[in-house]
């Protein structure tokens, strides 16, 4: 099924107690898609994501990764909440990037690219290892393999997290602000190998402040504001000739 | 930036200045030692002390084997506490209600009465419920035993400090859990590992340096605290055997001091370990590197000497990426 869509959501809503975050998100990204949702903080881009995945549960709606609904299985017209397990096994397949990098401090960057593989896929020590350091090597720290997160600068932690994300062969990456925690100098090398795997034809969904970024690398650019889609469509005309007026004023403060 | 100087470039000679001098500190500490040498051959020659007793009794076999069993008990309750404590931790953490509420109730027993009121019910079980029966209720048991047989006096110290004991461990363990950053869940999580897997390798191990501390602390209490099984009654144990020789031969002092000596070498011997343990668990923390290199961002610091002008700000920008090159 090439033609399927890899994300469709329909209608996805996502309330944290009386507060809606996700207000009706339906979108859809296609396979070797890059997406980039771009909105002021609050506007519920990092919940999507997030839901995407199912670390968190969506209220309302469906969502669904390379036709497959996430976190319920559907039957008789009934949705049944999945077993932890299964959950898990949906996850696999999704690779998550997060703003605070979030690698394992006590483990070396080999150990944490290679930890997913060996526990969860149970794979043998020698091959994982192997395309372990081939993955850091790729991300350009193959020289830092042994070294501990707290002795890599913000720019080496977050591309060990693509490597260790890597790791599980995943057909869908999310990133979560992957730069926005780094110096202004060190956004670069990651927005670099971010660029290397669009170009490798993996389907990516982008939550970045980055426009520059947006604007080169992504396929669509999303903006969202106060728990909807206010604007989508092709980066560079979104930018250029944003439709609303929300697009208007976000755009006009960080372009 | 094309009309800054750069300032700097090559090292200047070191500051060679006066130490500051801490006269006090020095008088203190002479005054602190004439003291303690004061005390010292005062204790030496003071009869009360009676130190050829202590002499004769610290390697008395019944002293030894008291200390022995003393050591079994603390390392006996200690095991069970940690795993019943870490268990009573995962409970309280755990989102089933039913699963917290155990661990809740029981941490409310066992933390809210003394130790010592609790080893007494340990020693009166056997009076209050005289046979241990397996069945099914209400019918004839398949087998029974009386409570005095199946459970000696050893065996009830050693559940009596260990069920007290876990209600202390697991807030330790709680604390430790606790202690780890939740993105560390998260990310685990996102790749697809299970809730186990990401307690046993990710979390666990990163709130051993939280939980070590505190429960050495434990471990050592734990070895003092088995003074108190005398409570069941046990006898045997290296406290409540120094004050029965002591009874018969009046000689409390020189016994109490080799008692003393007894938990003073078995808290040190378990000082190191912790020292060793903390280690083990302090990787990725420390500043050992894989290279022993001087930190490449540090070393291009050196040697800039910044001119702040007065009423205005100075912003300070860190050197390029020196691992720009690397990729």
């Amino acid at each position: 099924m090439p033609d399927t869509p890899m994300v469709v959501a329909d209608r996805v809503s996502k309330s944290f107690g009386s507060n809606e975050v996700l207000k009706s998100i339906s979108l859809e990204v296609k396979r070797g898609e890059v997406m980039c949702l771009v909105g002021p903080s609050g506007s519920g881009k990092s919940t999507f994501l997030r839901c995407i995945n199912h670390l968190e549960v969506v209220s309302a709606g469906r969502l669904s990764v390379d036709g497959e609904l996430i976190g319920y299985r559907e039957a008789n017209d009934k949705l049944y909440e999945m077993r932890p397990k299964e959950a898990a096994r949906q996850r696999r397949d999704i690779g998550m990037v997060f703003q605070r990098f979030n690698l394992f401090p006590h483990m070396t960057a080999l150990q944490n690219v290679m930890e997913a593989p060996i526990r969860v896929k149970g794979l043998s020590k020698a091959g994982v290892e192997a395309n372990a350091r081939a993955l850091l090597a790729r991300v350009g720290l193959a020289e830092r393999a042994d070294y501990y997160p707290a002795h890599l600068s913000g720019g080496q932690q977050q591309r060990v997290a693509i490597a260790r994300a890597l790791a599980m062969e995943p057909k869908l990456m999310l990133f979560d602000e992957p730069t926005s925690a780094l110096d202004p100098e060190l956004v670069g090398e990651v927005l670099d190998v971010m660029q290397g795997l669009a170009r490798d034809g993996m389907t990516m969904i982008v939550v970045t402040h980055e426009m520059g970024f947006a604007r080169e690398v992504a396929d669509s650019l999303v903006f969202m504001d106060g728990g909807v889609v206010v604007e989508s469509g092709v980066p560079t005309e979104v930018l250029a000739n944003p439709q609303h007026h929300r697009t208007q004023a976000f755009l006009s403060k960080v372009l | 930036m094309t009309d800054t100087a750069v300032s700097g470039g090559k090292t200047e000679p070191g500051i060679k200045a006066i130490r500051l001098r801490h006269p006090w500190r020095n008088t203190f500490a002479v005054v602190l030692l004439l003291i303690v040498a004061l005390f010292v051959v005062d204790a030496a020659m003071r009869p009360a002390y009676d130190w050829p007793a202590v002499g004769k009794y610290l390697f008395d076999q019944r002293i030894s084997q008291a200390a022995f069993v003393t050591l079994q008990l603390t390392v006996y309750s200690m095991i069970i506490a940690i795993i019943l404590g870490v268990t009573l931790a995962i409970m309280r953490l755990s989102p089933n209600p039913v699963v917290n509420s155990i661990a809740w109730v029981y941490l409310w027993v066992f933390r809210g009465t003394p130790v010592y009121v609790q080893l007494v019910f340990w020693g009166l079980i056997g009076t209050i419920y005289q046979s241990i029966d397996i069945g099914l209720p209400f019918t004839e048991p398949w087998v029974s035993f009386p409570t005095r047989v199946a459970l000696s006096a050893f065996v009830l110290a050693i559940v009596g400090l260990a069920l007290n004991e876990a209600a202390y461990m697991a807030e330790i363990v709680r604390a430790g859990l606790l202690s780890v950053d939740s993105g560390q869940e998260e990310a685990a999580t996102a790749l697809g590992m299970s809730w186990f897997q990401t307690m046993v390798r990710v979390i666990v191990p990163q709130s051993m340096r939280v939980i070590i501390p505190p429960a050495g602390n434990e471990v050592i209490s734990m070895l003092k605290t088995t003074s108190l099984v005398t409570a069941i009654p046990f006898t045997l144990e290296l406290y409540t055997r120094s004050r029965d020789i002591a009874a018969v031969t009046f000689e409390t002092v020189p016994l109490l001091i080799v008692a003393s000596i007894w938990y003073l070498f078995f808290t040190s011997i378990l000082m190191v370990g912790q020292y060793f343990l903390e280690k083990r668990f302090a990787r990725g923390i420390g500043d050992r590197r894989p290279d022993k290199k001087a930190d490449d961002a540090t070393a291009a610091m050196t040697g800039v000497t910044p001119v702040v002008g007065s009423g205005q700000p100075t912003v300070v920008l860190p050197p390029t990426d020196p691992h720009k090159g690397d990729r």
